[in-house]
């Protein structure tokens, strides 16, 4: 099946090349990075966690949003998720392997990162956060080929599938909670101390993953043979909608107990992001993605702009991007802001940080065209087969 | 590999000990030694602790964080924000925030210096963070990094609630002096995370006093004077707990310890 990702159009080649030099640069700029140490970042003593772990939280709902085409399929029996189903296994993987090269980015000592697995540490979250990425990306690949690998050959896909496709269920959920509770277990970060951070995770992850899913049915549909399906987009957009609406819910339950309680710890950096208490670094990004989220659910409720292709994608394009700017640039770095003396240090991520940030989005995006590659081929043969029997 | 070394340098560390003990002994008051002996003989404390009376921190003073700095090797950064930090002065409302809006407190402690450093927690949540042990707590409640197994990820810096930690975001050697490096504490490397260790690498058992405390008690004279006091909390007869004593009932001092509310047990009072 590899070589369908090796024959392709001009168009493909060039977009492939794109991501390539992506990475190459950020490759490079990453080289820079192991020299000079993380002090090429924007990142400090205060703000010691920047946009690397921001995308890398980010990506972590990605993965585990692949759940909510595999629910519905397999358990639902959702037929129409059956053709796309593939493309959020697939997505996932992508998915998992950015998180976990986003984590070895923001290392001091990536030389170092067996201590992980030389001296576990079952007390730390991260260590547990690793072992579950490595989990789901593992489930989702195996159990994505064998069941893509069946339907080429015209099989039944394997039996030993369904138990894993199963496990991958909860374990998608776990990847999600499991990294929520690296912020919400600390009690000397009042803004990441919530039980509703792991909630509010899952819900945003819903939006964003599936709201990513159908900018992609959509770019696919318009630029391949390949037809997702209007039914299949149609219950995403569904999923997106909820997802939203969910996760906008709980933004604003943050900021009833901060703002009703009145407690200071828990205000301080709700006022910072705002009303600028403390400097006005992320304030245009917290009222931007105020505006963007309250944009995207007026499009999404409204059946007339969500069933329209145009502003679905419009709406969706909003959701993603907007969810992105909150769980990176709203969440992890002002967990730091004020620090634990109460002082305000700015962030903002430097060209060479956004590069290397970039370059991981072009490694992952580069496997991602060519895992959807095959898949779409596959599927494509699979079709024209059915067609003349 | 790494306990058997840790093991062996633990019994090095002791055997030393012993001898300085003995060589110090005279020069000793009589039950004073800052960490004593156990009742079963062994050489552990089984809580290390600090006390610090601001009150009698002289404005301008900085030799003990600049004795702390020089013997271990803490870097002089030019970029304010890869700045190493193991033992600094602030104010009352950033040593305490959560009093923030206690005016009146406010008032009473302006201009009144606050040292402050890494709390020796406990129930320290940077350990509980760590996913290598490399940040770990020892037996006499000293909360120990080892920048060799240290990976860099900073969890511990998000986790712990007094930004003690510091972390190397450029090479630390292009902050030194090179002609007033300590050979006797290793320099770190990029890329790994720090902070005060309570002195462990000196013969605390033996006598010696952490550098700050050293460094406070020669410029006020005395221990008594002192606005650092080092001990074994846990031992009654340590000169700890004889001043913590003193300091509450006679000169009826209160002792508070930092965000008491993230549950971490700090080992380090203030005593206002």
């Amino acid at each position: 099946m590899i070589d369908k990702a090796l024959r392709g159009s001009k168009k493909y080649w060039l977009w492939l090349g794109f991501l390539a030099t992506l990475f190459a640069v950020g490759a490079g700029f990453y080289v820079d990075q192991l020299w000079h140490g993380l002090g090429i970042t924007g990142m400090s003593r205060d703000v010691s966690w920047g946009f690397y772990l921001a995308n890398f939280t980010f990506f972590v709902g990605v993965a585990a949003s692949g759940v909510m085409l595999v629910l519905p399929y397999y358990l639902h029996n959702q037929k129409e998720f059956g053709k796309i189903t593939i493309l959020g296994e697939f997505l996932a993987v992508v998915a998992c392997g950015m998180c976990i090269t986003f984590v070895t980015v923001d290392l001091g000592r990536p030389d170092r990162l067996a201590n992980l697995f030389l001296h576990p540490s079952p007390n730390s979250i991260l260590f547990f956060d690793i072992i579950v990425l490595s989990g789901y990306l593992l489930i989702n690949i195996v159990v994505g080929w064998a069941v893509l690998d069946a339907e080429y050959k015209g099989e039944k896909p394997r039996r030993w599938t369904k138990p894993l496709i199963l496990l991958s269920i909860p374990w998608a959920a776990s990847i999600h909670t499991v990294t929520a509770f690296i912020y919400a277990g600390l009690a000397g970060r009042p803004f990441w101390l919530t039980a509703i951070m792991a909630p509010r995770f899952l819900a945003t992850a819903f939006a964003a993953g599936p709201a990513l899913l159908i900018i992609i049915c959509l770019i696919l549909r318009k630029y391949t043979d390949f037809d997702p399906g209007k039914v299949a987009i149609k219950k995403l957009s569904t999923i997106v909608t909820y997802a939203t609406i969910v996760g906008f819910f709980f933004l604003l339950c943050e900021f009833f107990t901060a703002f009703y309680s009145g407690a200071p710890e828990h205000t301080a950096t709700l006022k910072y992001l705002l009303f600028a208490e403390g400097g006005t670094g992320l304030q245009p990004y917290m009222w931007a993605v105020l505006f963007m989220t309250v944009a995207a659910i007026a499009l999404l409720v409204y059946p007339k702009t969500r069933y329209r292709y145009d502003t679905l994608a419009f709406a969706c394009f909003l959701v993603f991007f907007s969810i992105w700017i909150d769980k990176g640039l709203l969440l992890v770095i002002p967990g730091f802001i004020p620090n634990p003396l109460h002082e305000f240090t700015q962030y903002w991520p430097t060209a060479k940080e956004l590069v290397i940030t970039f370059g991981v989005w072009g490694l992952g995006f580069l496997v991602l065209s060519l895992l959807y590659k095959i898949a779409i081929s596959v599927k494509l043969e699979v079709g024209d087969r059915e067609i003349e029997h | 590999m790494e306990l058997t070394r840790r093991e062996f340098l633990k019994m090095a560390g002791f055997a030393s000990a012993g001898v300085v003990v003995a060589a110090s002994a005279g020069s000793l008051l009589a039950g004073c030694s800052p960490v004593a002996k156990s009742a079963d003989g062994s050489l552990k404390g089984k809580q290390l602790a600090m006390l610090i009376v601001p009150s009698r921190c002289e404005e301008g003073c900085d030799e003990c964080i600049r004795a702390c700095h020089l013997n271990h090797n803490v870097p002089n950064l030019a970029n304010k924000k890869h700045e190493i930090k193991w033992i600094w002065q602030t104010e009352f409302q950033h040593a305490f925030p959560e009093y923030m809006e206690n005016e009146l407190l406010k008032e009473r402690m302006e201009g009144v210096p606050f040292l402050v450093l890494c709390n020796h927690c406990a129930n320290p949540p940077c350990v509980r963070a760590c996913p290598t042990k490399a940040t770990f707590k020892r037996e006499d409640g000293a909360v120990m990094m080892d920048y060799h197994r240290c990976i860099g990820c900073r969890f511990c810096v998000a986790a712990c609630p007094y930004g003690a930690r510091s972390f190397n975001f450029e090479d630390p050697r292009n902050g030194l002096d090179k002609s007033k490096i300590n050979p006797n504490f290793p320099t770190r490397t990029k890329g790994v995370v720090e902070k005060c260790n309570f002195c462990t690498e000196l013969n605390l058992y033996g006598g010696d006093l952490p550098y700050c405390v050293q460094a406070c008690i020669k410029k006020k004279g005395s221990q008594e004077a002192s606005a650092l006091v080092f001990g074994d909390l846990a031992d009654e007869h340590s000169v700890i707990h004889t001043a913590l004593e003193h300091l509450q009932k006679e000169e009826k001092l209160i002792p508070l310890r930092r965000k008491e509310i993230a549950g971490t047990q700090p080992k380090v009072y203030y005593l206002v």
